[in-house]
């Protein structure tokens, strides 16, 4: 029978031929927590006495609090580094970044099973991994066990054709894609992103679209694993992690989609919802009182380097803060080498260290009542960045990039359009 | 097993940060002060209008956004006995099921009720009674395999069942 990723995947993992709507049983090759629901989930493991991890990598990230905020946090942070210490689960200390950019960076492959205690563990299927967020004490049992069961979802595959114009980048794609389908369009499917302007993007390009897969409701969102997928490993040393793996000619499809990717423009996702989405030129002259460049959805070194060539010898906009919060110590690095980071400075940002940032509302850079944010996270919901009286509006590096100097929502296009 | 509750109704989209704020993610086991905290930011008349034993219903896609458990547990612990949906997001739905927070997609419950009305639900077979309209509709069926998950109480007694794991009440 002609498989789908979704279904090829999980029947290698499982030892079963399986399809979608089958429930299976399967291996749990990367087991991840952050600090926000891990200490859940090993209180659960600790309730059962079942103090043990199985899958090939179980780790703890601390990245959502990270520096800790307040002490109740950093008990947290306690309780699961001494669980790590006992179990032998790797922990990513404070600094080391954000979950998902630290997993695909270094743990996950192609033909993976990963489960993450957060719902944007989708990101790793742009490497070809089956991998899928769930709750603390979902992945808890997983990495204990080194097993979990999964009905085997659908697949919408999304076929993405041409290339883009300049200042439109794969984060419109996908805020395109996610008002296209709204945020209950995809719930319990697997989307397949593929196409030319798939196979041609960067794997930082790619990591954006299966990030927000689950903004559409998504389980994961895969990518067949190419060329572009090998030099990303071979880049980070791990070239023997890598497969060529793709779904079947001929496989069963719920539902495809066709786009043009030379059809699209910048897109803003405004408040409170992501499927809420708009073209730049419907959200110009809204006042922006903070700008936010980062996260696991658009704070790889890719995104800052386009932010920082819209921002070299410039200056943000008198009334304006600009946030800038790589992803990884990998990111940071690379953007301190390459002099990216003086350039934010230069033009009146700061820069945080790695890790979630303001995204989750935890700690730095909450809205104050009526304020607005630009920010390139993949989320926008009422209070999630601290304050149910702010406002969040989600856009591209570039579309923020630019809007920081402008003050205002402002098309990038204006200045990257011209080459 | 059937199901007797007061309707309290929700919306569509009602995301997690809306169940249960992110800045209280620490509070894991203490289940008073989780229950406290439901609604609390965007709907707080919830925690004071709400009942132990209401039956929450809403629109489409329940539960969407962060995996963060506390959102189902958090309903569990303030006494919700079972949340009625048009459709759930596909974490909170897994989430609410391993912690044995009945939950059932019944198509069409948007308009069946009202808020303030009762409700009688079986879990089993997902018939739904309005007693006051005394108007009945069908959830959908959930697999045997969830059910059984659901009926022990949730996974982890499930697994104590099947594995033998000993281990103190959850």
């Amino acid at each position: 029978m002609a498989k789908t990723l979704a279904e090829k995947i999980l029947s290698a993992k499982s030892g079963q031929d399986a399809k979608a709507g089958d429930i299976v049983i399967a291996q749990v090759d990367v087991a991840a927590f952050q600090d926000g629901t891990g200490p859940l989930g090993v209180r659960q493991l600790q309730k059962m006495n079942l103090e043990q991890v199985k899958a090939r990598y179980s780790i703890f990230f601390i990245d959502h609090a990270a520096p800790s905020p307040r002490k109740e946090l950093s008990n947290d942070h306690i309780l699961l580094r001494t669980f790590a210490e006992k179990t032998g689960a790797i922990l990513s200390e404070v600094g080391e970044g954000v979950i998902h950019q630290r997993l695909v960076e270094a743990y996950a492959k192609p033909g993976d099973v990963l489960i993450g205690g957060d719902s944007h563990s989708c990101t790793s299927g742009a490497l070809g991994a089956f991998a899928t967020g769930m709750g603390s004490t979902d992945v808890a049992i997983g990495m204990a066990l080194g097993k979990t069961w999964f009905k085997i979802p659908e697949t919408y595959r999304i076929n993405v054709k041409n290339s883009f114009k300049p200042g439109v980048f794969s984060k419109d794609l996908i805020l395109y894609i996610i008002g296209t389908l709204g945020a209950d369009g995809a719930t319990y499917k697997a989307l397949e992103f593929d196409g030319e302007a798939i196979d041609r993007m960067s794997m930082e390009s790619r990591f954006v679209l299966s990030n927000m897969a689950v903004e559409a409701g998504a389980k994961t969102g895969l990518i067949a694993s190419d060329e572009v997928t090998r030099e990303y490993l071979k880049k980070r040393g791990r070239e023997k992690d890598w497969t060529a793996l793709s779904p079947d000619d001929g496989a069963s499809y719920e539902r495809v989609v066709d786009i043009d990717a030379a059809d699209l423009v910048p897109q803003i996702a405004f408040p409170h919802t992501v499927d809420n989405t708009r073209t730049v030129d419907q959200a110009q002259d809204i006042k922006i009182d903070q700008a936010f460049i980062g996260t696991c959805t658009n704070g790889r070194i890719e995104d800052l380097q386009i932010a920082a060539k819209i921002l070299k010898g410039k200056k943000v906009a008198k009334k304006t803060r600009l946030i800038v919060c790589p992803a990884s110590r990998d990111v940071y690095l690379d953007a301190m080498e390459n002099g990216l980071l003086e350039v934010f400075v230069r033009a009146g940002g700061i820069i945080m260290g790695p890790g979630c940032g303001p995204c989750v509302g935890v700690h730095e850079g909450v809205l104050g009542d009526k304020e607005v944010c630009l920010s390139t996270a993949n989320r926008n919901f009422k209070g999630r960045m601290g304050n149910p009286e702010g406002y969040v509006y989600l856009a591209s590096p570039a579309t923020v990039a630019y809007s920081a100097l402008k003050g205002t929502i402002s098309d990038p296009r204006e200045v990257l359009g011209k080459e | 097993m059937l199901i007797k509750g007061r309707v309290y109704l929700f919306g569509d989209d009602i995301n997690t940060d809306v169940i249960y704020p992110g800045k209280y993610l620490s509070i894991t086991t203490d289940r008073g002060e989780m229950a406290k905290h439901c609604f609390e930011a965007v709907y707080p008349e919830f925690l004071k209008t709400a009942q132990r034993g209401d039956i929450i219903v809403a629109g489409k896609n329940f539960g969407c956004g962060s995996s963060r458990e506390q959102a189902a547990t958090c309903l569990k612990y303030f006494g919700v006995a079972a949340v009625v949906a048009e459709s759930f997001a596909r974490i909170f739905y897994r989430n609410a099921i391993n912690l044995g927070l009945p939950v059932l997609i019944a198509k069409g419950i948007k308009g069946f009720t009202e808020h303030g009305q009762t409700l009688e639900v079986d879990l089993v077979s997902g018939a739904i009674r309005n007693t006051e309209t005394g108007g009945s509709m069908t959830a959908q069926g959930v697999p045997e395999f969830v059910l059984e998950i659901l009926t022990s109480g949730g996974l982890i007694p499930y697994l104590r069942k099947k594995l033998g794991i000993a281990g103190q009440e959850v």
